[in-house]
């Protein structure tokens, strides 16, 4: 199954790769990751999604908290939460092609942020299954660029991951 | 600074070896007669070194490397310890600040390369931080589950003309750290009650027991149930060897009845052992009919391999205590009838007898009956610290430890080379003790060069090479698993003159090729208090170690001897 794990890691050099690296150490795998200062600069947060059953996940979460710079962590998916990523998307947009490709982001609540005489640049926000299917159904469309940033997350609720 | 911070968290003794990134260091350490330095003659024999101290003392080693190759040299031994959970810390040099990233002469990034085998890692920025930094390693490393915690320092860092007001750190309190506490009373009662209904229960005691200072609660415990008790290769020690209720060793070359008793319990104690594979043989198989209790200070060794029925996160000797104090207080009693039906099938397996030795013919030495020599001239006392193959198996099965800390062997790297700096370190840590290293030809090989050190410090180390004239343990596996081709484990026509090579460093030789001989010249040598002897014991070349797990199975599942299987 697919998991998110939220961290807050202490902001100081080498703190990322000590996560990064035991993910590749104990062979889990990385399936996004996002990481950026918070409000409190001493600390980072990390999204992390990755697969595994439940006692793969619980190994990965005790191994992270083993870790000295991981301050907490939550695996988001274990309640209710919010999932989002963010993807720029460039596109041949000419022809027959540039409305549809038009109606097809707005359809999807999506921005057109860059426009050229033969492409769009589109901006899409949503849970990756969202992206995934946007990408689906603009499958007939040349692609020629996609930046995601990896799934961002946070508790519903009054659950709150802080110090 | 930094030697100044060392001494104020009680540091005596460092190992080391000096370089271009550490001269300020070293030109600290000339001036004053605190902290003393011992020159060893590799850095891998430095950690070792350290780790042997920390094993045999329970205080962390100090170790003091120079950037590049010093720094690389150092990470077989630091994976060492952080493999069985030792307290070590490893100071290494770093080139200039300025030159950190552009490949500097000696630059090595010693905190990604070491990364995986350390508990922690800290790169001193600025000269004021090294305080704080040397007690939150020391905090770190010695808390907890303990392992080895780097420092790497720049050269600028440790600058003399960097002054600043010193003061070091009365304690540590570290946000993203904590150290679990008590275990949960709520798990610890359901574990007592599975206990105290247990029909054939074992104790299964590893590394833990030593390092957590639980070797009292341990034997308490077992003696108040009356149970067995099984120690792993890094526990043994934690329960008397020589006890009645001590079934031996466990695990690939445990003895037959620890391993039967484990395969048919009903209830496994787990206490600090970490269930890992040369234990368990098949995790599928493993003990089938047993509930599982696992008592750990690490939350991820628990269920990482085997699932716990009622797992326990604490220190061992909060959680033996509290355990104890319940049994003592408790109104169900342990069922005598079930125990003694299940000792008298525990007595049934040990007529086995998988440890009897057969003397060999015509005066030839099995190996077994070295040990068992060593073990009577030195009245079953002393500290051995052993290498990585067949004689450390030998060791840990005909050595039966009464106090723990004797035994000191690299358990869950298996690192070659390991023995004979460790018993360095003990001798270091133990001047007047009685520091024997069992090593064989293939791992002696691996860091003679401390002969010198031992010269230089006047260590009356005791070594004694169990001398098959091959890699023993590959050679066994490439009997029974390769049709008998020894690929590259046999070298006997370039083997060195042991006795003259030792006697090249100023240490004194002997060498033992008859059984007829074997007691006199053994007692010789260890007469010899002053000294350090090499022992060179010519051993029978085709003896292999049993009894032997047999791959695929369950713990039942032995080899016996060449001609008998479970």
């Amino acid at each position: 199954m697919r998991h998110i794990i939220s961290i807050l890691l202490e902001n100081e050099p080498g703190a990322l790769s000590r996560v990064v690296g035991l993910f590749s150490q104990r062979n889990y795998n990385i399936e996004s990751l996002t990481v950026a200062p918070t409000d409190d600069h001493t600390l980072s947060r990390l999204t992390i999604t990755t697969v595994g059953d439940d006692r793969k996940i619980e190994q990965i979460t005790k191994h992270l908290n083993k870790l000295v710079d991981v301050v907490k962590l939550v695996d988001l998916t274990e309640g209710a939460h919010i999932e989002r990523e963010l993807m720029l998307i460039k596109v041949k947009a000419s022809g027959a092609q540039r409305d549809e490709v038009k109606r097809t982001a707005d359809i999807f609540r999506g921005q057109i942020v860059d426009v050229t005489s033969t492409i769009y640049s589109i901006q899409l926000v949503g849970t990756s299954a969202k992206l995934d299917a946007f990408l689906a159904a603009i499958s007939g469309v040349t692609i020629l660029e996609v930046a995601r940033t990896g799934v961002s997350g946070i508790s519903r609720g009054e659950k709150v991951l802080s110090v | 600074m930094l030697i100044r911070a060392l001494h104020d968290e009680g540091v005596e003794m460092i190992y080391g070896y000096p370089g271009g990134a550490v001269l300020h260091i070293y030109d600290a350490i000339f001036n004053q007669d605190k902290v003393e330095h011992i020159l060893v003659r590799h850095e891998q024999a430095a950690t070792h070194a350290a780790d042997g101290y920390a094993r045999a003392t329970g205080r962390p080693g100090v170790v003091l490397v120079t950037s590049g190759p010093g720094a690389t040299n150092a990470i077989t031994g630091i994976a060492t310890a952080f493999m069985d959970s030792i307290p070590m810390i490893v100071i290494s040099g770093q080139v200039e600040s300025s030159l950190i990233g552009s490949d500097g002469f000696q630059e090595t990034d010693m905190v990604g390369i070491s990364r995986p085998v350390v508990k922690h890692s800290f790169m001193v920025q600025n000269p004021e931080d090294i305080p704080m930094v040397v007690k939150k390693a020391f905090y770190i490393a010695t808390t907890g589950r303990p392992g080895p915690v780097v420092i790497d320092i720049p050269k600028d860092v440790t600058d003399p003309k960097r002054k600043f007001p010193y003061s070091y750190p009365e304690s540590v309190k570290l946000r993203s750290y904590s150290v679990p506490a008590k275990g949960h009373t709520g798990q610890i009662k359901k574990a007592v009650e599975i206990l105290l209904a247990a029909k054939r229960p074992v104790l299964y005691t590893g590394g833990g027991v030593v390092q957590g200072e639980g070797s009292a609660l341990l034997t308490e415990l077992a003696r108040t149930l009356g149970y067995p008790v099984t120690n792993t290769l890094m526990g043994l020690g934690a329960y008397p060897g020589s006890d009645k209720q001590f079934l031996g060793m466990l695990g690939m070359h445990g003895t037959y009845e620890a391993n039967m008793a484990m395969h048919y319990s009903d209830v496994v104690l787990g206490i600090g052992a970490r269930f890992d594979d040369r234990v368990t043989n098949t995790i599928s198989k493993f003990c089938p009919g047993a509930k599982i209790l696992h008592v750990d200070i690490d939350p991820a060794s628990i269920s990482k391999t085997v699932a716990a029925d009622v797992p326990i996160v604490g220190s061992v000797t909060s959680v033996l205590e509290e355990m104890l104090e319940l049994i003592r207080t408790s109104e169900t009693q342990v069922d005598r009838q079930a125990l003694e039906l299940w000792w008298k099938q525990i007595e049934g397996w040990r007529e086995k007898e998988c440890l009897k030795v057969t003397p060999a013919q015509n005066d030839v030495i099995k190996p077994q009956q070295v040990i068992q020599c060593l073990y009577d001239i030195t009245g079953g006392d002393a500290y051995v610290s052993s290498d990585v193959g067949q004689h450390q198996m030998f060791a840990a099965q005909y050595y039966p430890f009464d106090k723990p800390r004797r035994w000191i062997n690299s358990g869950g790297l298996g690192t070659m080379g390991f023995g004979f700096p460790a018993a360095m370190g003990v001798q270091f840590a133990f001047p007047d003790a009685v520091s024997v290293c069992v090593t064989g030809e293939g791992s002696f090989q691996m860091n003679l060069q401390e002969l010198a050190t031992c010269l230089q410090y006047q260590l009356p180390i005791k070594i004694v090479c169990l001398n098959n004239q091959a890699l023993g343990m590959v050679k066994q596996w490439q009997d029974m698993q390769y049709g008998g081709r020894y690929s590259h484990s046999t070298y006997s026509e370039s083997l060195p003159d042991f006795v003259k090579l030792v006697e090249a460093y100023g240490h004194v030789g002997v060498k033992i090729e008859k059984f007829s001989d074997l007691k006199t010249k053994m007692a010789e040598a260890f007469a010899l208090k002053d000294r350090l002897v090499f022992i060179d014991v010519m051993v029978d070349p085709m003896e292999h170690v049993y009894p032997m797990s047999i791959k695929g199975g369950a713990m039942k599942d032995m080899i016996l001897s060449k001609t008998e299987r479970t």
